[in-house]
């Protein structure tokens, strides 16, 4: 495998920044690190994942950190990060000022409104969707709806929430002699 | 100046907040943004929440328009206004990027940890709960707000829950749906 600059590297996140329409980050991240650039194994890839998911953070900020540092040491995964978020960022910049100039304009308020309600449902169907396993599991349910009643409706903050909330579903779910890995 | 700093404060610690996921710190930061700081107006988050969805990349970069909006509320110029957005994006990224990067050192040592697996399977379900507080955090606001008529309210919530079926149904990228919806939403609330 060679290992690409941090030039190179930041032109291959920046093509996925320009281009990831939609969401789905991880799919183009996976597509453009494993299948296309062979810059990383499928189980690499994975393993970047992990770490990704489980620690603090966007999961596909956080996989591209992990590919550039991989790759290309620190300039490496600021190359790779930052390529990542730069498209997007000036994209909303223009979509920002012009919001801005046009809200009061009836008929892109009314768009507006449809499109805020249409990102809502998205919101929805993203969360039923990688939650199915846990709005079926009538345990990890008590902790959904807990997490959503304290922080969705009475407000705790989330720190609180999460020092209150984390220590009893880790417990629950700690590592346990003999089980089967 | 005061502006910038509290915007620094909460969004450092929303990236370090942001478990499973960005979409976890998004009815943290509503209540941060809309309620406690006033930095911009409920309709406001809710249309920049949606604006992220429709732009490439990372859909949470629209938090740097919450620092756009904040700095323009308190009055400070255009140039001043696009850096506190810069300011708000390296907040929200910086500190969850440091963290992976350091842990990405020393994870090869950890990844076998069974620890590790009980945090994912013990925190999914809170991710799943913030999640679900996110969809409540914009909805209020964007699909069934007690100021807009019940006719509206249809509508929007009609539009949400059609994303939603299409979305189960069909494999469609999510961005056109969302544009469907502001054609819809022009179409149906523009006519009356």
């Amino acid at each position: 495998m060679n290992k690409p600059t941090a030039a190179e590297i930041f032109a291959a996140f920046f093509r996925i920044g320009v281009t990831s329409f939609g969401g789905g980050l991880v799919a183009y991240l996976r597509d453009a690190l494993v299948a296309e650039k062979n810059w990383m194994t499928e189980d690499e890839f994975l393993a970047a994942l992990e770490i990704g998911q489980t620690l603090p953070g966007l999961n596909s900020v956080n996989v591209a950190i992990i590919a550039g540092r991989k790759l290309a040491g620190p300039a490496g995964a600021v190359a790779a990060a930052s390529g990542l978020v730069i498209p997007g960022a000036v994209i909303l910049v223009i979509l920002g000022l012009l919001y801005v100039r046009f809200r009061n304009n009836p008929d892109v308020a009314a768009a507006l409104a449809g499109i805020a309600a249409a990102a809502v449902g998205l919101l929805f169907q993203v969360t039923l969707k990688i939650g199915a396993k846990q709005f079926l599991n009538l345990l990890d349910l008590a902790f959904v709806l807990l997490t959503f009643v304290l922080v969705g409706l009475c407000h705790v903050s989330l720190p609180v929430a999460l020092f209150l909330i984390a220590p009893f579903a880790i417990i629950l779910h700690r590592p346990r002699k003999g089980a089967s890995k | 100046m005061r502006e910038i700093v509290s915007l620094l404060n909460v969004f450092c610690l929303l990236s370090l907040l942001a478990v499973g996921g960005g979409s976890a710190v998004l009815p943290e930061m509503e209540h941060e943004a809309v309620t406690v700081h006033q930095w911009v107006s409920a309709d406001d988050f809710a249309t920049i929440y949606s604006l992220g969805q429709m732009a490439p990349g990372p859909n949470m970069s629209m938090v740097g328009l919450i620092g756009f909006k904040a700095a323009n509320h308190a009055g400070m110029s255009t140039g001043w206004a696009l850096a506190a957005m810069v300011i708000v994006l390296l907040a929200f990224y910086l500190p969850s990027s440091f963290l992976t990067y350091a842990a990405s050192h020393v994870w090869d040592a950890f990844r076998d940890n069974p620890w590790r697996d009980a945090v994912q399977k013990g925190m999914a379900p809170v991710t799943i709960g913030l999640m679900l507080a996110g969809v409540h955090a914009v909805g209020k606001t964007a699909s069934y707000n007690p100021g807009h008529s019940l006719h509206f309210n249809m509508i929007t919530c009609g539009i949400g829950l059609l994303v939603t079926a299409i979305l189960f149904a069909r494999h469609i990228n999510p961005a056109l749906l969302i544009l469907a919806g502001g054609a819809a939403g022009w179409f149906f609330l523009r006519m009356n």
